[in-house]
């Protein structure tokens, strides 16, 4: 820990889930770094590629059935609707504690400074293009090129 | 604690911000922001203006509200204060930290 006496100089945000709780997380995780004076990047990959799709975005939902945390049998969350009922009972939530939506979230990081690259397999994968994303992401790049701008002492990693 | 700057003697906490904000005026302000080795400008005294006000009216300052504020957008408001813009700004402007994480 002698590297800026363990100071975090940089945060290097792996996102690979769509479920909104997920989404929001990483982006509260970049954001909050900026907001500390720390550089932050974001690499999507997999499904985390949805949270930066202009069609999907504005979609996302948080997972009711296998998400213990929702306290509600599995069998019922798995029932038409529950996914949208949640979701709206969070975003609901979420506006109360003054959380923006994904789209502006993706507005505020992009003006804050944070960088937002798209994983060029899973973009393949999906069969993904450039236009098909949010406007402010940076790039469609390799894991090669992600960990090439990681590179520095302080920088750390995280997987979402 | 005390704290000596400007010519006056300031109450601050221990990580530097105001804990009184009537004891604040421009010449401690502008003698912190040097501190935080920033030039103050008259958009920077603009964006210390409008968190004051919000200050007074007890409003939380969180960036996506200094984002709607029509006073400085959000890519401004981190080229003004490079480095954790908005701790900066509140405390050049003798207001409390922000407790917002958005």
């Amino acid at each position: 820990m002698n590297e800026f006496h363990g100071e975090i100089r940089k945060m290097m945000i792996i996102l690979s889930k769509a479920t909104l709780d997920n989404v929001y997380a990483a982006f509260v995780l970049a954001n909050g770094a900026r907001m500390e004076g720390i550089e932050a990047e974001m690499f999507f990959t997999f499904f985390g590629l949805e949270a930066i799709h202009k069609g999907k975005l504005e979609h996302l939902h948080i997972a009711t059935v296998g998400n213990p945390a929702m306290h509600i049998p599995t069998l019922l969350g798995g029932l038409p609707g529950m996914e949208t009922l949640a979701t709206n009972m969070m975003k609901k939530e979420m506006e109360r504690i003054d959380m923006p939506d994904v789209h502006e979230f993706l507005d505020i990081l992009t003006a804050s400074g944070v960088k937002l690259w798209a994983c060029k397999l899973a973009m393949d994968m999906f069969h993904y293009k450039k236009e098909d994303l949010y406007e402010g992401v940076d790039d469609v790049i390799t894991v090669g090129d992600f960990y090439k701008k990681g590179e520095g002492l302080g920088t750390h990693m995280l997987f979402i | 604690m005390n704290k000596i700057i400007a010519d006056s003697t300031i109450q601050v906490n221990e990580e530097g911000y105001l804990t009184d904000f009537s004891q604040w005026n421009q010449a401690i302000g502008t003698a912190l922001s040097t501190e935080a080795n920033i030039v103050m400008t008259p958009r920077h005294w603009e964006v210390i203006d409008y968190l004051q006000a919000e200050f007074k009216k007890d409003i939380p300052l969180s960036i996506r509200k200094i984002g709607k504020s029509n006073v400085v957008d959000i890519k401004e408001f981190y080229a003004l204060f490079p480095v954790a813009p908005l701790k900066t700004a509140s405390k050049i402007a003798g207001i409390p930290k922000p407790a917002s994480c958005i």
